[in-house]
């Protein structure tokens, strides 16, 4: 595809440049450091409480794991994807998932469907190693793959839960092993998050997060009508292209729609914030999706206007 | 056609038959690997009121709320690896057995009911059943006065009870621990216990534990089957039973 950015690692084009002090590198890693820390956060939370004992106001402060967990003994929180798939099997559950489940989604419906995939999973940290160091050993990439191989995940894990029985994507997913691995102790269960590192390194770039992970494909679909949005300042953009070479979906950043638009659109889009920093710019910035508003010329206001 | 539209049309074809093999060899992989998992493992004891392990399977989240919420690290959640159902709790008793605590603190946590709340005594609960596995190695089998099981039971002489049994010729009995399946929970204090090497009692999920009597069969000393309660003696035959006596006690009357 023509609109398709070109992802050759012959020349690499780059413009931006770190700044020199260690002040201005923070500033410009700002981003990827709040994501380290929420990402390790989430899951110290989970460890401290179940091994620390960590609570407030006498209450746990974080029970369970990313499947479905309780935030201080109130409120509760699910994967509304695992709670699709067990729906799916034909078992009705208890309110208290379903109600998580309706939290999970409420919030990542604001904060930008794949923000979860970002800020949160425990394998991102895994798959940006695994690309930083495609980066480093110079590996090419191989022929890509489809990036909509995980719409295909995606129904099959809905298709597959009612046919076996259980929730098909659940049993199997790495992001589920590796936080049960951290927070509940170590098991072979690194095995499988050594597999998507290596497969990640080796056989296709952005290969687990981008290509085939089946939740990061629900989230997508939450993301498309999120709240939460990297807005766009059209005319100030000089076409450079930095986004595009460190966004680990560069196909989000079609510029021309996000310019008439005003902001990323696209759900694929999981707020991580990389763009930002190198935009020389400043194009770039966290906002809000703006409200859908009625076209200028039928705007009530303007034809009261004498 | 145009040659263009030809061409469109053959990748068309082509992608819809890749993308259907692809569907159908992925599945395919998938649902077994499901099945490895979830099915293929019989021997995993769940937390008290786990609901049947078909329906177990589909509704635990693997939030590990349960295992947070054992004050003595009794259940574990399966890891790669285990021997049990990925990522789902279980436990097993020769490590650490389920102390029946009488608040059950591990049910009401699961957020989505696959530990059923509608356990409340937890005397009620159904883990597993202990076996007496192997009685060549159980050491009241073998004539000792062992019978740990039965003294450490939390449902002793109800449970497991001690019965008696003549030893051969010997003046020496034996006392045997049996089972009781109707109040026996499953929890696996008598496997922690039992002092053998290897465990002679063991506790193992119902469905490998336990046979059936089939719906037809009748005891009759249980049933009023119909046949007995229809019974009437034939006409013009002499009732049954020997009213008159002297036929059945001849023996004891000296009158041989």
């Amino acid at each position: 595809m023509s609109s398709q950015p070109s992802v050759s690692p012959d020349k690499p084009v780059r413009h931006y440049q770190l700044p020199p002090g260690l002040g201005g590198k923070l500033w410009a890693w700002r981003y990827l450091i709040l994501r380290r820390v929420t990402q390790v956060g989430v899951l110290l939370l989970f460890f401290a409480t179940l091994h620390w004992g960590w609570a407030m106001t006498g209450e746990p402060v974080l029970t369970g794991n990313l499947s479905a967990a309780e935030l201080l003994g109130l409120v509760p929180m699910a994967d509304p994807f695992a709670t699709l798939q067990m729906l799916l099997t034909g078992h009705w559950m208890e309110t208290e998932v379903l109600i998580g489940a309706g939290i999970i989604l409420g919030f990542y419906w604001l904060v930008g469907g794949r923000a979860y995939c970002a800020w949160v999973c425990p394998i991102n940290p895994v798959t940006d190693l695994a690309n930083w160091l495609r980066g480093r050993l110079g590996i090419r990439d191989s022929r890509g793959a489809s990036r909509r191989l995980r719409y295909g995940a995606l129904a099959l894990a809905l298709l597959l839960s009612p046919l076996t029985g259980v929730a098909a994507f659940e049993w199997v997913s790495p992001i589920s092993i590796m936080h049960r691995e951290v927070i509940y102790g170590l098991g072979m269960g690194w095995v499988v998050v050594g597999g998507v590192f290596l497969f990640d390194l080796l056989v296709l770039r952005h290969g687990w997060c981008g290509h085939l992970c089946p939740l990061g494909g629900f989230y997508r679909l939450v993301g498309e009508a999120s709240l939460v949005r990297v807005r766009f300042d059209g005319p100030t953009c000089t076409h450079c292209g930095d986004c595009l070479q460190v966004c680990p979906a560069p196909h989000v950043l079609n510029l021309k729609e996000a310019a008439s638009r005003g902001f990323v659109a696209s759900g694929d889009c999981s707020n991580c914030g990389r763009c930002i920093p190198v935009c020389p710019e400043d194009t770039l910035a966290f906002g809000l999706r703006p409200m859908p508003t009625k076209t200028t010329t039928t705007s009530p206001e303007r034809r009261m206007q004498p | 056609m145009s040659d263009k539209a030809n061409r469109a049309r053959r990748r068309f074809l082509g992608n819809i038959l890749r993308g259907t093999g692809l569907a159908a060899i992925g599945g395919g992989a998938w649902a077994y690997l499901i099945q490895q998992e979830s099915r293929a493992t019989p021997f995993a004891l769940r937390p008290p009121g786990a609901l049947p392990e078909p329906d177990f399977a589909a509704t635990c989240i693997k939030c590990g709320k349960c295992v947070e919420a054992c004050p003595y690290d009794t259940l574990r959640l399966a890891s790669v690896g285990d021997p049990y159902p990925l990522g789902t709790p279980f436990f097993e008793p020769r490590e650490v057995p389920c102390y029946m605590c009488e608040d059950i603190p591990c049910v009401p946590p699961c957020p989505t009911g696959a530990l059923d709340e509608a356990l409340t005594d937890i005397r009620e609960a159904d883990m597993g059943l202990a076996v007496l596995i192997d009685q060549e190695h159980c050491l009241s089998y073998r004539g000792l006065r062992c019978e740990v099981c039965h003294r450490v039971c939390p449902v002793s002489d109800e449970a497991i009870t001690i019965e008696h049994r003549p030893r051969k010729l010997s003046k020496h009995g034996i006392f045997v621990p049996v089972v009781h399946s109707e109040h026996c929970t499953g929890c696996g204090v008598c496997e922690k216990h039992c002092p053998t090497a290897e465990p002679t009692i063991k506790v193992l999920p119902r469905r490998l534990a336990q046979g059936r009597i089939g719906e037809h069969y009748r005891l009759g000393w249980e049933h009023d089957a119909g046949i007995t309660k229809e019974f009437h003696a034939a006409p013009g035959k002499p009732k049954g039973g020997g009213d008159s006596g002297g036929a059945l006690d001849y023996l004891n009357e000296g009158e041989l």
